[in-house]
């Protein structure tokens, strides 16, 4: 069958070992994927694809000055993380989850941190995600990053590193639950066999950790979603609607004596709770962008009297900056006097003067981001670039250092995908979703993004990238 | 329920029963002129006077042609109205309030949304295949339409709650459905007879049956009605207390959604829109044909369109702008 020209000598190979034999964890599907055929593995994934497509499952790209949307590539070759990797991974996230909660309360308070000489007070100063205006803010129950998307990838040697922290508004929640919905029906006979972990309790559980941060009985919850345009938006409304809350945008919002309302018809209503998928700066014209046609004017001001809960809280962003990211192991000792049980990927701070040498000098071998970029913007990759964008790029870094990061290219890990009518390795991350609610809850497997073409190491849906489903088993 | 929310909701039964009616005008004239022979006016561009937007149709198409009509009427994505702007705002209305429908519903029409969007590109980029718009392929299509809207109606009905919701759909629903019955009617005033002697002829009776057919009326008036007469007609599409397109009961639902919607138990203040559609269904059921008949149909239906516009701005007024 087809499988057998699969290429396993290209780094880390989820599925197969160097030598080809298919690992413990794949053993059922290996033999399960022969026994279907090419055929019928092409015949269920084109059903796959039009159950998406009639579902409506899509995210908006822009370009070419007209939005066009799409749906998420969808490849039904899962992947598997074996239990006791899975138990690994999930202790090293609950520990980075509250130790970065920690940080947050910290940095926008005392700010011990600081004084105590482990983060230099101009790095905290100089990042586009501090902001000022949240200084002593003390969030309900303490707790400042309710919804967490913390992108991991393995490297050559198969050791998963955290890539990066997503504490605003991660998004992709959505896929891993249709993408296993659609998986059921497309191999109904590998969940009768394997003991894969669910995941469609994640909406609940979402919910009460928005109700664990009011004491109203019967709150009113909301999703704010920036609107029917932004590419997330699929995401928004499936979460409101799962929870069975509003889906609310900064138009249908007014506050009043500190008060949040909606506007209903049958006049204003009060809101407890907002998970909020818009931007810190974007929330509140009063207090950040005054240009900001999508926030709600006062909204930052009922938040710090106690009149609303807002999920995730303003002011996370510091803790997405790139530069913060690399402290994250010293923030972990800091305050919890742990090591990091997920290690970081090894990364150089172009404002410090000896990393930022290295970096210009070795441009060629490394990946050079933005502190704050997300949906990988503005980055260059250095072994994939031409002599005169990495001379381009130089320049930028220079201009700005602060604002770059630059890491070795990880050879991240591959796993089989289906392309056209042969089976290929494909570059994958994983982003698990973590809540914080009463408790860490990390959910079992998360989204796995598949870098579709070739060799490519970009995996991000604005970038063509696709996704699968991932299963933790048992 | 959201202010927004509620127009939406509003606009999406709207756009599909806007749709559902023009699908079944096309079809209806479609079968009308095969039965007529090539003596007989050209009888396309009542239907383009019928929707109102004969104006748009004028700035773009030379000559009221069937295939010109059809196009307009189904494809144009400058028609406001055509079936596939109806279909496309419906579908995005629907998207934005995706969180207060469910799942089926969305999914009815997202694939209807779809499949026009595949059929319309086919249909454009092969002007040759379609001959002069009447291929059989249409009747198929205009079906197809039909029956995406009733399954998006029957969807609804079972599977949401019949609450807030469910009543501003049905809001949405009636007020365009009696517009449109309004419009099916007066076609009959814009459809030319080749001479005065022919009022009565097998023509007009053809002319008067087709009518009926576009507002699936007329095996219901049958039941009722002895033979093909235009007064009889009008007076059951326009008062009969039974039928689910005539005024009288589109009003009737409109009034009953409003109750609901308004949530004003007995004792409080009736909103103005309430008021609006109490009064004008009173005066309507005190009418009877002939009354109508002495005013002249067509200044009657107009009145009619601009009671209903009325009723319309009245429910903006009350429910969607606070």
């Amino acid at each position: 069958m087809f499988i057998a020209d699969y290429d396993t000598k290209n780094g880390y190979d989820e599925m197969f070992s160097h030598e080809g034999s298919a690992r413990k964890s794949y053993h059922f599907l290996k033999s399960k994927m022969e026994s279907l055929g090419g055929i019928e593995l092409i015949k269920r994934s084109s059903s796959a694809e039009k159950a998406l497509l009639s579902l409506g499952i899509t995210f908006t790209l822009y370009g070419d000055g007209e939005q066009q949307e799409r749906i998420m590539p969808f490849d039904v070759i899962p992947r598997i993380v074996p239990n006791e990797e899975w138990e690994k991974m999930e202790k090293g996230l609950k520990q980075r989850i509250l130790a970065l909660n920690l940080f947050l309360q910290d940095i926008y308070n005392e700010q011990k941190i600081v004084k105590d000489g482990i983060i230099p007070r101009e790095i905290i100063e100089s990042s586009t995600g501090y902001l000022k205006e949240c200084i002593g803010l003390k969030p309900p129950q303490g707790i400042w990053i309710h919804i967490t998307g913390t992108d991991l990838v393995r490297d050559g040697e198969g050791t998963f590193h955290v890539l990066e922290d997503n504490l605003r508004c991660p998004s992709g929640v959505s896929y891993v639950l249709e993408n296993r919905e659609v998986m059921k029906r497309t191999f109904p006979e590998l969940f009768d066999k394997l003991n894969i972990r669910q995941v469609y309790d994640y909406p609940y559980r979402l919910r009460s950790t928005l109700e664990n941060l009011t004491y109203e009985s019967n709150p009113v919850i909301a999703v704010w979603t920036p609107g029917v345009y932004n590419s997330a938006y699929y995401e928004h409304s499936f979460l409101a609607q799962k929870m069975g809350v509003y889906l609310v945008e900064g138009s249908d919002l007014l506050v009043e004596n500190d008060i949040v309302y909606m506007k209903t018809t049958k006049g204003l209503k009060k809101i407890d709770v907002i998970y909020r998928r818009i931007d810190d700066t974007f929330m509140d014209p009063d207090t950040f962008r005054a240009d900001s046609l999508l926030g709600v004017k006062g909204i930052f001001q009922a938040f710090k009297k106690g009149n609303v809960a807002l999920a995730n809280a303003p002011g996370t962003g510091i803790a997405d900056d790139k530069v913060i990211y690399s402290f994250v192991p010293q923030i972990i000792k800091y305050y919890l006097g742990e090591e990091a049980i997920i290690p970081n990927v090894p990364t150089y701070l172009c404002s410090i003067e000896k990393d930022l040498k290295y970096v210009l000098e070795n441009i060629h071998n490394l990946v050079v981001k933005p502190a704050n970029g997300a949906g990988g913007y503005g980055m260059i990759i250095g072994p994939k670039a031409s002599k005169q964008e990495q001379e381009d790029f130089k320049k930028l870094i220079l201009e700005d250092a602060r604002n770059y990061i630059a890491q070795p290219v990880l050879n991240l890990s591959t796993v089989p995908t289906l392309i056209a009518d042969k089976i290929e390795a494909r570059h994958v991350d994983l982003r698990p979703f973590i809540l914080f609610g009463k408790e860490v809850y990390v959910m079992p497997g998360g989204l796995t993004r598949v870098a579709l073409r070739k060799g490519s190491l970009v995996v991000n849906s604005s970038q063509g990238g696709g996704s699968k489903d991932t299963w933790v088993l048992g | 329920m959201l202010s927004r929310v509620a127009e939406s909701v509003f606009w999406m039964n709207r756009y599909i029963e806007r749709a559902e009616n023009y699908a079944r005008f096309i079809d209806v004239n479609h079968q009308l002129s095969l039965d007529l022979n090539e003596d007989f006016p050209n009888q396309w561009m009542p239907l383009v006077y019928t929707t109102g937007d004969a104006e748009v149709f004028e700035k773009k198409y030379e000559s009221p042609t069937p295939a010109s009509v059809i196009q307009f009427m189904t494809f144009d994505d400058e028609n406001p109205s055509s079936i596939y702007n109806c279909v496309q705002r419906a579908r995005e209305n629907a998207r934005s309030i995706r969180e207060n429908i469910s799942t089926p519903m969305w999914e009815v029409l997202n694939e209807f949304y779809l499949f026009i969007k595949d059929y319309r590109k086919q249909y454009l980029e092969n002007p040759e295949s379609r001959g002069e718009g009447l291929s059989l392929g249409l009747s198929e299509f205009l079906s197809y339409v039909r029956k995406s809207c009733q399954t998006f109606y029957g969807t609804s009905d079972s599977t949401i709650s019949h609450d807030e919701v469910w009543s501003f759909s049905l809001l949405g629903r009636f007020l365009e459905r009696a517009d449109k019955t309004t419009r099916i009617l007066d076609m009959k005033y814009f459809i030319l007879l080749p001479s005065i002697q022919d009022v009565g002829s097998t023509l007009d009776l053809l002319q008067w049956m087709s009518l009926l057919k576009s507002t699936s009326a007329h095996e219901m008036y049958n039941r009722k009605y002895k033979k093909v007469h235009p007064i009889e007609i009008a007076e059951f599409l326009i008062l009969d207390p039974a039928f689910p397109r005539s005024i009288v009961f589109c009003l009737h639902e409109i009034e009953e959604s409003l109750e609901k919607v308004s949530g004003n138990k007995e004792g409080l203040p009736r909103n103005l829109a309430q008021d609006a559609v109490t009064t004008y269904l009173n005066r309507l059921r005190s009418e009877n044909v002939h009354s109508i008949f002495d005013k002249g149909l067509h200044e009657y239906l107009d009145d009619i369109q601009i009671e209903l516009n009325r009723i319309g701005a009245k429910i903006l007024e009350r429910f969607f702008k606070s």
